[in-house]
C-alpha cells in the first residue's frame, strides 16, 4: 500500500512532473479466475521484489472449488519493512466482470483500475478512480497467435505492471525463462511474446502512469545475506529439515497438504521417510512410532484433522515422547471455511484431548519466523520430551514473504538418534530429572528393558495404580512447561512501554498490528504491542507488562463466544485475573486489516471512563485514520 | 537369550486364560531366532492381549486402543534393524483397528502381527466383538449378537498381507511354528490365535479342540513334488485358494492360508526411494541440499 506520507501515489490526481512518480510501496490486487494463472504472476512479483531486496508480503485466496473460479492475488511490495498486505489496493487489476464487481470495493479512492476492456464495463458514473482499459484478451490472443487462444493474459499484465512500476525486465524474464524452462521451448517463447506486449502497451497507450520505487538505503537493506522468498507452509517444511527432523506422517486436507507434500519430496534426499497413512489418526501414531526410534517426528493436519489426533497426544504427553504437530488454522468447526484463515483451534492446541495433557503450543507471527519457530519447536520437543503444537493458520500458509536467507550452516540440526547404550540405573520416567527416552535398538546395561506407556507409570514404565505416583507423575509432566516458561524471552513490546492501550496479537495478526500501533500513536494515544509467540506455556512476567496500560486489548480471529472474550483473551484472563484485558474478535475468515484493529482499539477506549486526558475529537481522529 | 532374559511383570491375565501359552510360544519363538536384546521390540494397543508387552523384557510399548499397527509401522520404517512384534486382541484389530489392519497390510510393512482372538471384548469385561458368533449373549447383546463376525484370515488375504496364518492357544508346537514363521517372513506377517477368554467365553474355540470332542483340521501346503497327493495339497501363494480354504465352515483349518515373498516390502521400497535420491543429488551432505533450495529460493 502506498503509505500515507508518500507524497506522491498512483492514481494521484497531482500533474506529470515528466518522469515516473517516486513511491515507496504499492498494493497490487489481482482478480480473475483461478485458471488465469493469476497466481504466478503474484509469484514472480513477490520473487522479483525478494530478489530486488524489497519486502514482499502477499495474500491469496484460492476458491475451495475444485477447478477453476474467482480467485484474487494481492501483493504488496516496497521498499522498508512491509508488514501487512495492506487493506485496500492501490491497483485493480480486473479480468473479468465478476472480479470488477466483487473487488472495486477493495480499491482506494484515488487508485488505479486496470480492467480487461474485452470483458469488463466500469459504472460509468464512478469517477473515484483512474480507470485504464486494456484489451488483456484479444492483445495477448493477437501477441500470442497459434492456438493457445488467451492463454499467457497472466503474462501479458505482468509485462503491463513491469512497464507502469519499472521493474527489472531482465531479472523478471530470467524468472519466466527458469519457471517455464525445461519445458516445451514454444511455452517460454509464448510467454516472452505475451510479456513483451504487455510491457509494450503502457509506453503507446498511456501518457504518465508511471512509478519508480524510492532508491533503496543500501545501509538498511545491506543485511548481508541475499532475500529468499517463499511462503509460509514452505518456510515450516524446511525449518523442520534444518531442525534435523527426518521422519514424519500425514493425511491430506487444505491448507496443511503443501507441508507433507514437501516433505514427502524433500525428506528421502536427506535419507528420510514421510508416510501418507490412511487418516490422521495413523499418521500421529507412525509420527510418534518414528520418535520412539530415536527420531523426533512430524505430523501436521488442519483443524479437523488435529481433533482425530487428540487421542494419541494424551499418550504422548503421557508417554512423554516428543513429537511435533503442525496445525495449520482454518474457518471452523467441521468443514466450515478451509481456504479461510481463522485462529479458533488455540483451545484445542493448548486443552484438546482427555486428561491433563500439558504440552507446548508456539505459533509464528510471520512467514520467516515460520522457519524459526520450526527449529524452535523442534528444540523444545527434544529437550523436553514433549509433544510440541506449532499453531500456524491459512493466512501464513499460503502468504508468501521475502526475508533474509537463514544461515543455514549455523542453524543445521544432526539429525542423529542416540542410540548408545544406557547406564545400569536408566530409568526411563525419572521423577527427578526430564525423561530422555531409551530409543528401540539401543542396548540397556542392566538388562531391563524399558516399557513406554500410555497408563500411569513409576520410574519405571510399570503400570501403577498408585494415587501418590500418580500425582507426582502429574506435577512432573506439568513442572515441565514451568520449566520451559522460566526460559522464554519476554515478548517483542514494541511503541510506548506504558500509556492508555496495550494491543496484543498472536499468529498472522502481527503485522496488522505493527501498523496499527503506528496509526493509533500518530494520534496521540499512548500505545504499546506486544506480540505472543509462545502461547503455551506463556512466558513469564505479562503481568508486570499488563499493568502499566489502561487496557490490553487481546486481537485475534475467533469468537468472543457467550461471555465476550477470544480464546487468548480468555487464557489471559483467568491465568492474570485482570479485568482490564479484553477482546476485539472476529471471523470473517480473513486476516485482521489494520483499519479494523484501529477501530477495534478506538471502540473500547471510547468506552472507558479511566482516563480523563482521552478525549472525543481524538477519537474520532482514530476511526478515521 | 534365555527365557529368562526375557521375562518381566508376571502376568496379570486370569489363571487359564488362552494368552499365557501365547506368551510362552513367544519366548520359545525368541529364544530360537537368537536376535540382538536390544533389537526386538514388543508392542501393543489396549485390551487385555494388548498387555504383553509388559511381560516381555524387550523394548516395548503399550499404545492407545486399536493403533498399535501405524505405530509399529513408525517404529519398523524409522529403523530398519529392529524386530518388531505386535499383539492385541480382535477387538483392538478388527475392529476400531481395522482399517489400519488393512492398510499395513496393503504396504506391507515389515513387522509381524499376532492377534489373539477371544471373540469377546475382555477387558471391558463381555461386550460382543468384531469375531463374535451370531447367537453369542454378552452384555451388549444379551439376547445373541445379530451382527455377522468378520473371517480374520479373508480379511486379511484381501488386504494383502504376505503372510497369513491361522493358529490355537491349545496348540503350543503349531503355535510356535506359525510365530517363527511369521517372525522371518520378510514383510507384513499376521498369525490369528484363537485363544480363549475363560472368564467371558468359555468353551469358545472347543469345536478345534480333540480333547473336548473337536477337530483339529491342518493345512495341508503343497510340496511341488509331483506326487499325485499334491494336487489336492493348499497352494499357499494362490490368494484365491486362500480365500476359498478360509470360507471352510467353522472352525476350519490351521496352518498358513498365504504366502508371498515377491511384493518388495514398503520398507524397502522407501529404502528404493532414498537410494534414487541420493544418486540424483549425488549424495550431497545435508547442508548442501539445503542450501541448494535456498539459492533457488532467491
Ligand atoms: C478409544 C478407546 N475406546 C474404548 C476403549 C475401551 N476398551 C479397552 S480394551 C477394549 C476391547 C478389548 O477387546 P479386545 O481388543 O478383543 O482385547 P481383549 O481384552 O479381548 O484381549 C475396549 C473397548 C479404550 N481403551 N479406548
Ligand atoms: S478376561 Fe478373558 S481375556 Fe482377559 S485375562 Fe481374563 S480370561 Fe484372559
Ligand atoms: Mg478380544
Amino acid at each position: 500500500m502506498v503509505s500515507p506520507n508518500t507524497p506522491e501515489t498512483p492514481g494521484s490526481a497531482s500533474p506529470s512532473t515528466g518522469g515516473p512518480r517516486s513511491i515507496q510501496d504499492v498494493v497490487i490486487r489481482l482478480a480473475g479466475n483461478s485458471q488465469d494463472g493469476i497466481q504466478s504472476v503474484g509469484g514472480f512479483l513477490a520473487r522479483l521484489a525478494g530478489r530486488s531486496d524489497q519486502d514482499v508480503m502477499t495474500y491469496m485466496t484460492i476458491p475451495s472449488t475444485i477447478s477453476g473460479g474467482p480467485s484474487i492475488f494481492q501483493v504488496r511490495m516496497g521498499t522498508g519493512d512491509i508488514l501487512s498486505a495492506g487493506d485496500r489496493a492501490d491497483m485493480l487489476v480486473a479480468f473479468y466482470q465478476h472480479s470488477y464487481d466483487a473487488h472495486i470495493g477493495s480499491l482506494r479512492p484515488g487508485g488505479v483500475l486496470v480492467y480487461d476492456s474485452d470483458h469488463v464495463k466500469p459504472a460509468a458514473e464512478d469517477h473515484r478512480f483512474t480507470n485504464v482499459a486494456v484489451p488483456i484478451t484479444s492483445a495477448t490472443v493477437e501477441a500470442v497467435g497459434g492456438t493457445s487462444k488467451d492463454k499467457g493474459k497472466n503474462i501479458f499484465v505482468l509485462g503491463l505492471i513491469a512497464r507502469i512500476f519499472d521493474l527489472d525486465v531482465a531479472k523478471l524474464s530470467a524468472l519466466i525463462k527458469e519457471r517455464f524452462g525445461g519445458k516445451n521451448e514454444d511455452i517460454v517463447r509464448n510467454a516472452m511474446l505475451a510479456f513483451d506486449a504487455g510491457y509494450a502497451w503502457p509506453q503507446n497507450n498511456l501518457r504518465d502512469l508511471f512509478y519508480r520505487f524510492e532508491a533503496i538505503d543500501q545501509a538498511t537493506s545491506a543485511h548481508g545475506r541475499p532475500q529468499i522468498t517463499l511462503d509460509g507452509n514452505s518456510a515450516i517444511a524446511y525449518g523442520l529439515i534444518a531442525a534435523g527432523v527426518r521422519y514424519g506422517a500425514g493425511y491430506p486436507i487444505t491448507p496443511w497438504s503443501s507441508i507433507m507434500e514437501i516433505l514427502r519430496t524433500e525428506l528421502p534426499k536427506y535419507g528420510g521417510i514421510f508416510v501418507q497413512c490412511e487418516d490422521e489418526i495413523a499418521s500421529v501414531s507412525t509420527a510418534l512410532g518414528f520418535s520412539y526410534t530415536g527420531q523426533l517426528a512430524i505430523t501436521g493436519s488442519s483443524g479437523p484433522g488435529l481433533s482425530l489426533k487428540m487421542e494419541a497426544l494424551g499418550w504422548a504427553t503421557m508417554a512423554e515422547m516428543p513429537l511435533i504437530v503442525v496445525n495449520v488454522q482454518r474457518g471452523g468447526p467441521s468443514t466450515g471455511m478451509p481456504t479461510n484463515v481463522e485462529q479458533s483451534d488455540l483451545m484445542q492446541a493448548i486443552y484438546g484431548s482427555h486428561g491433563d495433557t500439558p504440552r507446548v503450543v508456539l505459533a509464528p507471527k510471520n512467514v520467516e519466523d515460520c522457519f524459526y519457530i520450526s527449529i524452535e519447536a523442534a528444540r523444545i520437543a527434544r529437550e523436553y520430551s514433549t509433544p510440541v503444537i506449532i499453531l500456524t493458520d491459512q493466512g501464513l500458509s499460503s502468504r508468501i514473504e521475502a526475508f533474509d536467507e537463514p544461515d543455514l550452516a549455523r542453524l543445521l540440526v544432526d539429525p542423529k538418534a542416540d542410540l548408545s547404550e544406557r547406564p545400569v540405573d536408566f530409568k526411563p520416567y525419572p521423577l527427578d530429572r526430564p525423561t530422555r527416552h531409551a530409543p528401540a535398538g539401543s542396548k540397556i546395561a542392566s538388562g531391563k528393558y524399558p516399557t513406554v506407556t500410555g497408563l500411569e507409570h513409576d520410574e519405571l514404565g510399570h503400570p501403577t495404580g498408585s494415587p501418590k505416583l500418580h500425582q507426582q507423575m502429574t506435577i512432573k509432566r506439568r513442572e515441565k512447561l514451568k520449566q520451559l516458561a522460566a526460559t522464554l524471552p519476554a515478548p517483542e513490546l514494541t511503541g510506548d512501554s506504558a500509556g492508555e492501550v496495550l494491543l496484543v496479537t498472536w499468529g498472522s495478526s502481527w503485522g496488522p498490528g505493527r501498523e496499527a500501533l503506528t496509526r493509533v500513536r500518530k494520534v496521540g494515544v499512548k500505545a504499546g504491542h506486544m506480540h505472543l509467540r509462545h502461547l503455551h506455556p506463556l512466558p513469564n512476567g505479562l503481568e508486570q507488562t499488563f499493568a502499566r496500560y489502561h487496557k490490553v486489548i487481546v486481537a485475534e480471529l475467533n469468537d468472543e463466544g457467550p461471555y465476550g472474550y477470544g480464546q487468548l483473551a480468555t487464557m489471559l484472563r483467568a491465568r492474570h485475573a485482570m479485568p482490564n484485558i479484553l477482546s476485539v474478535c472476529k471471523t470473517d475468515g480473513l486476516t485482521f486489516k489494520v483499519s479494523e484493529l484501529v477501530a477495534g482499539i478506538a471502540k473500547h477506549i471510547e468506552s472507558t471512563e479511566l482516563d480523563a486526558t482521552v478525549g472525543v475529537a481524538r477519537h474520532s481522529a482514530l476511526a478515521k485514520s | 537369550m534365555t527365557k529368562k532374559a526375557l521375562t518381566a511383570d508376571h502376568p496379570t491375565w486370569c489363571p487359564g486364560c488362552g494368552d499365557f501359552a501365547v506368551l510362552a510360544c513367544f519366548y520359545r519363538v525368541l529364544e530360537k531366532l537368537q536376535y540382538p536384546h536390544e533389537k526386538i521390540v514388543t508392542f501393543a494397543g489396549i485390551g487385555c492381549s494388548s498387555r504383553f508387552p509388559y511381560f516381555v523384557n524387550t523394548h516395548g510399548g503399550h499404545f492407545i486402543h486399536g493403533r498399535a499397527l501405524p505405530f509399529a509401522a513408525g517404529i519398523s520404517l524409522g529403523n530398519d534393524d529392529l524386530h518388531v512384534f505386535v499383539f492385541g486382541g480382535d477387538g483392538d484389530g478388527f475392529s476400531i483397528g481395522g482399517n489400519h489392519l488393512v492398510h499395513t497390510a496393503r504396504k506391507n510393512v515389515r513387522l509381524t502381527y499376532v492377534i489373539m482372538d477371544n471373540s469377546v471384548y475382555g477387558l471391558t469385561k463381555k461386550q460382543t466383538s468384531p469375531t463374535s458368533p451370531v447367537g453369542f449373549k454378552s452384555k451388549t447383546d444379551p439376547t445373541g449378537a445379530i451382527d455377522q463376525p468378520i473371517n480374520p484370515m479373508r480379511t486379511l488375504v484381501n488386504s494383502g498381507a504376505t503372510f497369513v496364518a491361522r493358529s490355537h492357544a491349545t496348540q503350543v508346537n503349531h503355535m510356535t511354528d506359525m510365530m517363527l514363521r511369521a517372525a522371518k517372513h520378510d514383510g507384513f506377517s499376521v498369525v490369528e490365535i484363537l485363544s480363549e477368554c475363560v472368564e467371558f467365553f468359555e468353551g469358545a474355540f472347543d469345536a478345534a479342540v480333540p480333547r473336548k470332542g473337536g477337530a483339529w483340521a491342518l493345512i495341508e501346503e503343497k510340496k511341488h513334488d509331483g506326487t499325485p497327493e499334491d494336487a489336492s495339497r493348499h497352494d499357499v501363494s494362490d490368494p484365491v485358494a486362500a480365500f476359498k480354504l478360509a470360507s471352510e465352515p467353522w472352525p476350519g483349518r490351521f496352518g498358513v492360508y498365504y504366502e508371498n515373498k515377491e511384493r518388495k516390502t514398503k520398507n524397502a521400497l522407501e529404502r528404493d526411494l532414498i537410494t534414487k535420491a541420493k544418486e540424483r543429488t549425488k549424495n550431497a551432505s545435508d547442508l548442501a541440499l539445503l542450501q541448494a533450495t535456498f539459492a533457488k529460493l532467491r
